[in-house]
């Protein structure tokens, strides 16, 4: 037998989505950016690739990241993905083999034991068909879990699971009869012929035994075929978009492209690559202590790809970077969504399926209204010269302990130093940059930068992890920006500042800014571990928590806001620390409210420890502790 | 066999009632968490409008409890709360168990910690003092810097922690405008040579002879009004305060420098009070104060039969409208022992 009629759901479906995804990546390649391209192409005939390869392996098969989240989880994404790549893989070969001829159509290989309903009786060919039954039963094992988990999402260790539209859920059910429908006619063809190994074999036995089996099977072969065309035909306009398009992101990734502040190719295969598996559901403060469980990244993406109307959803958000931490595919979850808020209103299409396989391109999104606030009001600015410049921030201003404990370290070490925004300063510019409002910032960026340049200062010193990620990220300077926790740690180091241990117990909370979204986790620590006693909490690092108070969220209540603070303090003071430390003016305020534990900035801990010594003048040591500083 | 209704909280909303029941011949037991009763009366040196010494409030209020055979529990707290078909059992710290017909709540307020809004600088800069702090000063006769010094400009922030979305208060807590007012021109009783500036977002003045007040305050006493809320302050190297604020009537910022700040804290619920809502079971509202069933006609009602509110511990409250809101609570209280009916 070399045709039948059924295959032709399934034909049309994989040559569809063949030239569906040629056509998609061309489209993509074009609307990258000239050194993107580049980068891409270079890539190609690189590492990058076989990097890319690997990772493909462990990542889009294995789902390693998965595994180590969530190990029922990550087993439910293994057996489908990597077992449906066991069984096209497995099932090319034995198509090549045994067939009549080498290289077959690929419905040979899908649809083997149709065409060949008395192989596998002795031999290499029995152990190749138990091969291919024990794959099968690998995969139904996983789809067995994806059903359970789609109505008890517990079960597979979930609290939450994402919501579908319609085109997810016809994909979904297609793609659930897949195997089942797969393992049926299977079985009724192999009971007719009395074929098949342990799986397929005995079940068709069973089948034979009471059925008509030879003419059952027919109608599950055509079912199967349709399941598969149904599939691959609503791939594109369903979540199931992210398994060919993961494929990219992936060598892109490797490839060194970024993903920026503009909508682009890399953002929309970002978008498509998400696999709506909800862990950033599960990571996300607004969904476990606020109740909030419609804005979460998934769904983000979900409304990206459908052209939904995101204004609700992307500003309210903590910007925390839980989810970015916890993605498995590695989405940049965070600068997407700032992509979104620079955008205005965005445009709702009319949408029709057209529109759906080949949706409006983010780059479409418009530009926001440009807003008529200017700054000519600011007065040029004069600094004092300094090697050191500290900047506390309007934050670290609305806390002024903070602000004194830094003046008498300041002091203390006896650094040439500049408070520059001692009378007020000008805003780093980042609540600007959160609102999407990137003009208005930079016009306050660039009257700060003519004023640090002004000063001559090597290092600029800050107290706020707020604006220390918009110096370190958005300011092109070249002095050394340090948040005080760096510089603390830098004055401990070199003896120029001595302090007395405090018989404290310390938690540290990790602010977002500072830790998640600028990688300082080690200097806090380490200074706190030098002062104080210094427990362990559940939350560190990565895994930190927000304190509720971020800058970033304009949708919140208050009462919700204040909820996210009550949960995080309750979580870090669980085990009645003395002391709940944290390295940002923000968190500080915001706990302050929410706990009786006394809640301190690292500075003050650290204000509070100095041993003061006298001021040394012309004294050898000190110019040298500034030389040292001047090479930092 | 006559009926007992124990009191829980005797500050001015609490002695009302137990004074007003026991006139009626209904025995009172009141549950004081202090040592002496009185609550924030104790702290206030003169009470507005009239200002009139808050003592004399204090001797009718004792009068009241003294002369009408209250039982008075002070330095008592509540541990345990029961409810039989007929009535509560309550068990204190001291392991004393009550039995009561019906129970009012008086619990009162809490002042609003300034320390909360430290932009202020409440607790880190000297010269920075809240209301009631200043009451004391009176109360001492002598108004002074931390290093003994008279002052001579004085700032009154008004709205600390009242209609405030950053520390969770939307509300009003209606008595720190008429407080400023007062003490402002206490201040420029005490120094002539004083110059006093308040910064409101809005003047408040509901009350009866508020208004009349304040004109007085202008007028006569020459005080500064400012429209604007103050951003934040911190300390000069000759210790002074240097405040940031808008005045948003001349549209500018304004930089000030003062030798002291005066907060005017604002009412929130008392922490205390919201122990017994747990312990009781009684429900709050969105501003955290006890929540009536009935805002027009049933402030004084809870969600338990036989549970009754009295005072500030359902929304801030001056003097004259604590007294009101506690006689009330007695008719109610007598409705329900005779009738059943709340």
């Amino acid at each position: 037998m070399k045709f039948d009629p059924f295959i032709i759901p399934f034909n049309i479906g994989l040559y569809f989505i063949i030239i569906y995804v040629v056509a998609r990546s061309v489209i993509w390649f074009h609307d990258l950016s000239r050194p993107d391209k580049l980068r891409l192409q270079r890539g190609f005939f690189g590492i990058p690739f076989a990097l890319s390869l690997k990772e493909i392996f462990m990542e889009s098969l294995i789902h390693r990241k998965i595994l180590k989240t969530n190990l029922r989880l990550g087993y439910m994404h293994m057996s489908l993905a990597f077992g449906w790549f066991l069984l096209i893989f497995f099932g090319t070969i034995e198509a090549d083999i045994f067939g009549t001829k080498h290289l077959n159509a690929p419905y040979k290989a899908i649809f083997f034991r149709f065409f060949n309903p008395e192989h596998g009786r002795i031999g290499f060919e029995a152990t190749y068909g138990f091969l291919m039954d024990l794959i099968l039963a690998f995969i139904l094992s996983g789809l067995l879990l994806a059903v359970i988990k789609r109505f008890y999402s517990r079960v597979v260790g979930m609290k939450k699971t994402t919501r579908l539209k319609i085109t997810d859920r016809i994909a979904l059910t297609s793609l659930w009869l897949i195997f089942p429908s797969r393992l049926l006619a299977e079985s009724f063809t192999c009971g007719a012929h009395g074929t098949g190994s342990f799986l397929t074999g005995s079940l068709g036995a069973w089948l034979a035994s009471f059925l008509p089996a030879q003419q059952i099977a027919y109608p599950f072969w055509w079912l199967y075929s349709i399941s598969l065309g149904t599939f691959f035909i609503l791939l594109p306009i369903s979540r199931y978009m992210h398994i060919p398009t993961e494929l990219f992101l992936i060598f892109m990734r490797n490839s060194g492209i970024k993903t920026g502040d503009k909508a682009g190719t890399y953002s929309e295969v970002q978008t498509y690559s998400c696999s709506s598996c909800g862990i950033c559901i599960d990571a996300c403060q607004l969904n476990f202590s606020a109740g909030i469980t419609n804005i979460q990244s998934a769904y983000l993406m979900k409304a990206i790809r459908n052209n939904d109307d995101v204004s609700e959803i992307v500003d309210n958000c903590l910007m925390c970077g839980r989810c970015d931490q916890k993605c498995p595919v590695g989405i940049e979850l965070s600068p997407i969504r700032m992509i979104q808020r620079r955008g205005g209103e965005a445009e709702n299409d009319i949408r029709n399926i057209y529109n759906g396989y080949f949706r409006s391109r983010q780059i479409n999104i418009p530009e926001k209204v440009i807003s008529s606030s200017n700054y000519s009001f600011l007065q040029e600015s004069d600094p004092q010269k300094a090697d050191i410049l500290y900047f506390a921030g309007c934050m670290t201003h609305l806390t002024p302990a903070i602000k004194n404990s830094m003046i008498k370290i300041l002091e203390a070490s006896g650094v040439k130093y500049n408070f520059i925004d001692e009378q007020g300063g000008v805003c780093c510019g980042r609540p600007l940059m959160l609102a999407g409002q990137d003009k208005e910032a930079r016009e306050l960026i660039n009257y700060n930068s003519q004023m640090i340049w002004k000063s001559g200062a090597h290092t600029l010193v800050t107290s706020c992890p707020i604006c220390y990620k918009v110096f370190k990220e958005s300011y092109y300077l070249d002095v050394e920006v340090l948040h005080h926790t760096q510089f603390i740690k830098k004055l401990i180091d070199e003896g120029s500042v001595k302090m007395n241990f405090l018989r404290k117990k310390v938690v540290y909370h990790s602010p977002c800014d500072l830790g998640r979204g600028s990688g300082v986790y080690d200097e806090p620590t380490e200074v706190l571990n030098h002062v104080s006693r210094l427990e362990k909490s559940d939350f560190e690092d990565e895994n930190s928590l927000c304190c509720g108070g971020s800058l970033a969220n304009m949708k919140i209540s208050s009462q919700k806001r204040k909820k996210i603070a009550l949960d995080a303090a309750t979580e870090l003071t669980k085990n009645n620390p003395d002391i709940l430390a944290t390295a940002c003016p923000l968190c500080k305020k915001t706990f302050a409210a929410v706990t009786e534990t006394r809640v301190a900035d690292i500075s003050e801990i650290v204000a509070e420890a100095l041993i003061e010594k006298p001021i040394k003048i012309n004294s050898g040591s000190h110019a040298n502790s500034i030389k040292e500083l001047a090479n930092i | 066999m006559s009926k007992h209704v124990v009191v829980i909280g005797g500050g001015v909303a609490g002695l009302e009632v137990a004074g007003q029941l026991s006139k009626a011949g209904i025995e009172v037991s009141v549950i004081e968490k202090e040592i002496n009763t009185g609550g924030h009366l104790n702290n206030w040196y003169r009470l507005f409008p009239d200002r009139r010494d808050s003592s004399e409030v204090k001797e009718y209020l004792d009068g009241m409890t003294h002369n009408h055979g209250i039982n008075l529990l002070t330095n008592t707290t509540i541990e345990v709360f029961k409810r039989n078909t007929s009535h509560f059992l309550i068990t204190t710290n001291g392991g004393k168990e009550l039995t009561a017909d019906a129970i009012i709540i008086a619990t009162g307020f809490d002042l609003f910690k300034s320390s909360r809004k430290e932009e202020y600088g409440y607790g880190i800069y000297d010269n920075v003092i809240t209301s009631v702090d200043l009451e004391k000063m009176f109360r001492k006769g002598k108004i002074a810097l931390t290093n003994q010094t008279v002052p001579e400009t004085i700032g009154i922030i008004h709205c600390v922690g009242s209609r405030d979305e950053k520390v969770g208060n939307f509300y009003c807590s209606k008595l720190c405008c008429v407080t400023a007012v007062k003490q402002a021109i206490e201040i420029r009783e005490f120094l002539p040579d004083s110059k006093v500036f308040c910064f409101y977002m809005d003047m408040r003045m509901g009350g009866a002879f508020y208004e009349e007040l304040y004109r007085e305050a202008q007028e006569k006493w020459g005080v500064n009004f400012i429209r604007g809320k103050v951003s934040e302050a911190s300390e000069t190297i000759e210790n002074k305060l240097l405040i940031k604020v808008e005045d948003t009537l001349a549209g500018r910022p304004l930089k000030m420098k003062l030798d002291m700040l005066v907060l005017m804290a604002g009412m929130e619920m008392s922490e205390d009070g919201e122990k017994i809502a747990g312990i009781v079971g009684l429900k709050t509202g969105e501003n955290r104060f006890f929540a009536a069933t009935d805002n027009l006609i049933g402030s004084n009602r809870s969600n338990i039969d036989g549970v009754f509110y009295a005072g500030s511990c359902t929304a801030p409250m001056n003097i004259p409208e604590t007294i009101s809101h506690a006689r009330a609570a007695v008719v109610e209280v007598i409705d329900y022992l005779n009738d059943g009916i709340r």
